[in-house]
């Protein structure tokens, strides 16, 4: 096979794009295994959910696009506190796998509720009409949208590590993941601390599920299709680790790319057969902290 | 004790006697419905192929003369080995007499195998793949709906005719998607055109631009989508956002379901072209029934194709059944009646089943309206062409079927 490089370099811009999502939902994830030890299966679904959101707010309440960028992460996350509230608040201190299996549960839940009014084929999402259309790059046609979403997610990845990372905030929240009855101690509010970060953590899986309504169907399994994927890039990325689900996110979007140039037949199976090399050579993932 | 013993005996004759009695009257029937209850067939099939089963059996007013009729439904999550093991477990424990939709090509084939073993009745509406009447014929199977060939030769055709000459592949990777390639390549050779390339994608992809970037630079006139469901609804959506009429470049939605366009919506959708062999609003009596149908339905669908050929093969299933006065619980023979009797339905009109278990009918090209023609909820299609019942399928001195070689 020739390689064309103009071919090579769209192929990389659209593993990008794809990258973006990636990014954010694992940035959630890694949220919120790093501050609550909760592996959430259930991040899938609100990502679906935001995305329903979003139709919803457009169908019902006609309102449009740029709302629902904020007022869908925000209900989604809601939710997702309602959820940490009455019921992973009750298994906070048992093993992983509770917490598990309670998202895993859950997910199954969301999404046959949904399936059952919505049936499987997905709803239709219009792009904004500020961001129709395309710009020709000479080596591809670039639709706006698909632009926007790759600035959009990097901003808000960005954001959020600087948040975590670098504020007092942060830092008081890093330290009730270390410590919480110690911190506690200083007359934190860590429970509350702990429920926002929740929220924080599915409202960036809303935020994803609103992105990717105009581009996919708006569909009740989008989520159930896509976690697993992610869940792939957060184990290669390290369990937790803030930059590294940020970096690995957008690197096996481009790998990803690049396989559907090269071998399309294996596009949906590269990330795994890369997890599986990772966890042979460094079982913490490429960034993570030691078990 | 002597007695004893010879009343036992005498009783067990007589109950004998009397099962082989039943057994020659027996009027119970057991349906399974097997299809994608949960991914990205489930709702051209799924849940409203068991309405149409179930509508199938209160219609065929059996019920009312005694026959006692059980329908229930399976999942097959689009493995053939789930599919498979489903199949032998309703014919071997819970006694299932005929299975009815399957779609996804894969599944469809791994199930002829079972039903052809087991000796059942397959009438299969949701898969696509004309292997079932050729190469992988069975003395046991109804493809009823639609089949490759028959997509290939009205929409490929046309296609073709109205110049897109040059031909790029978007094909979902498996047997379906490979059957369906095929079928269309020999039409697009046969009237002139070529095929410049390909991409095999897995089956229920979310992001299709990487392909649609490689169809883009290989200049084809036509962008052939053989592909299905979630499949074809995603590459027409994005196909739209990265310009790809505007380039000039045609999309052959080779197989388009009315779940899918409504998937799109009309504002991507309008102006396609393809071809269905059913459409709720076709005349009078496909009104009517899909009337009752969307009714029963929770998001209040019309029948889809898949859906209305689980309805229209089982009423004449069951007509085979009247006719045989009893289920004989012989898949052979049973086959052998239907494909005796004429059809009649009111979703497909008359016609008939061939000896490699095809049923013939016409095929309809339509085009999707312009939202501003869309006048109701689900009213979505122009009837753009008509393809006759024996013009439709593979014309039978062509099928490879062995059941032909006698």
């Amino acid at each position: 096979m020739s390689i064309n490089l103009q071919a090579l370099s769209a192929q990389l811009l659209v593993g990008l794009i794809n990258g973006s999502f990636y990014a954010l939902l694992s940035l959630g994830l890694a949220v919120i295994f790093g501050m609550l030890n909760i592996i959430n299966f259930a991040h899938g679904a609100v990502y679906m959910m935001g995305a329903f959101a979003a139709y919803f707010l457009l169908n019902i309440a006609g309102i449009g696009y740029w709302p629902a960028l904020i007022l869908a992460p925000l209900a989604v996350g809601l939710f997702g506190m309602v959820m940490e509230r009455t019921m992973l608040k009750w298994i906070a201190n048992l093993d992983h796998l509770y917490g598990l299996l309670l998202t895993f549960g859950l997910a199954l839940i969301i999404q046959g509720v949904f399936q059952n009014y919505f049936g499987s084929s997905g709803l239709p999402y219009a792009i904004p009409d500020a961001l129709k259309g395309g710009m020709n790059l000479g080596f591809m046609f670039l639709p706006i949208y698909r632009g926007w979403v790759v600035i959009f997610s990097l901003i808000v990845c960005i954001a959020t590590w600087f948040l975590i990372e670098r504020t007092r905030l942060g830092a008081y929240l890093r330290a009730a993941t270390e410590n919480p009855t110690l911190v506690r101690a200083f007359g934190i509010n860590v429970p509350l601390m702990i429920t926002l970060t929740y929220g924080l953590g599915v409202g960036l899986a809303a935020l994803a599920g609103v992105l990717s309504a105009p581009i996919n169907q708006v569909r009740p399994l989008m989520g159930a299709d896509l976690i697993i994927v992610v869940f792939a890039v957060v184990v290669i990325g390290g369990m937790g680790s803030i930059m590294g689900s940020i970096i690995t996110g957008f690197a096996l979007g481009i790998i990803e790319g690049l396989t559907k140039y090269f071998y399309p037949e294996a596009s949906n199976t590269v990330v795994f057969v890369l997890m599986v090399l990772v966890l042979l050579v460094k079982p913490s993932g490429l960034t993570g902290r030691a078990a | 004790m002597r007695n004893t013993i010879s009343t036992a005996l005498l009783g067990t004759a007589l109950s004998l006697a009397m099962a082989g009695i039943a057994m020659a009257q027996d009027k119970t029937v057991k349906i399974g419905s097997l299809s994608d209850q949960s991914g990205l067939y489930a709702d051209l099939g799924g849940p409203g192929s068991t309405l149409a089963a179930q509508m199938a059996a209160e219609d065929s007013g059996l019920m009312a003369k005694g026959w006692k009729i059980d329908i229930i439904s399976g999942d097959h999550q689009n493995k053939p080995d789930i599919g498979s093991n489903i199949a032998r477990q309703w014919f071997d424990v819970d006694k299932v007499d005929t299975i009815v939709d399957v779609p996804n090509s894969g599944v469809a084939l791994a199930v002829n195998n079972v039903v052809k073993e087991k000796n059942g009745v397959y009438i299969n509406s949701g898969a696509a793949t004309s292997d079932l009447t050729n190469a992988q014929c069975s003395p046991n199977t109804v493809h009823w709906t639609y089949d490759t060939y028959m997509l290939a030769h009205s929409t490929g055709q046309a296609m073709v005719k109205a110049g897109g000459d040059s031909w790029f592949f978007l094909t979902a990777d498996y047997a379906f998607g490979a059957a369906l390639e095929r079928d269309t390549t020999e039409v697009i050779k046969a009237n002139g055109g070529k095929v410049v390339g390909g991409v095999k994608h897995p089956l229920n992809t979310a992001d299709f631009s990487s392909f649609l970037l490689q169809a883009q630079s290989s200049k084809a006139k036509v962008i052939g989508l053989a592909n299905a469901g979630g499949d074809t609804t995603n590459s027409i959506k994005q196909a739209a956002e990265f310009g790809i009429a505007k380039g000039g470049q045609k999309l052959a939605a080779l197989l388009l379901f009315i779940t899918d366009v409504k998937a799109i919506g009309l504002e991507t959708a309008q102006g396609l072209s393809f071809t269905e062999t059913f459409y709720w609003d076709l005349n009078d009596k496909t009104r009517e029934f899909s009337k009752k149908f969307a009714a029963r339905m929770k998001n209040g669908a019309p029948p889809s194709m898949v859906q209305a050929g689980v309805y229209a093969g089982l009423i004449h299933y069951f007509k085979a059944l009247e006719a045989l006065g009893s289920n004989p619980h012989d898949g052979a023979k049973v086959v052998a009646k239907m494909k005796e009797l004429p059809t009649d339905d009111p979703l497909f009109g008359q016609g008939k089943i061939e000896a490699n278990g095809r049923k013939i009918h016409p095929g309809y090209l339509f085009e999707v309206k312009k939202p501003s023609e869309s006048k109701a909820p689900w009213d979505f299609y122009k009837l753009a062409g008509t393809v006759p019942a024996d013009q439709a399928f593979t014309p039978i001195e062509k099928s490879t079927c062995a059941l032909l070689k006698k």
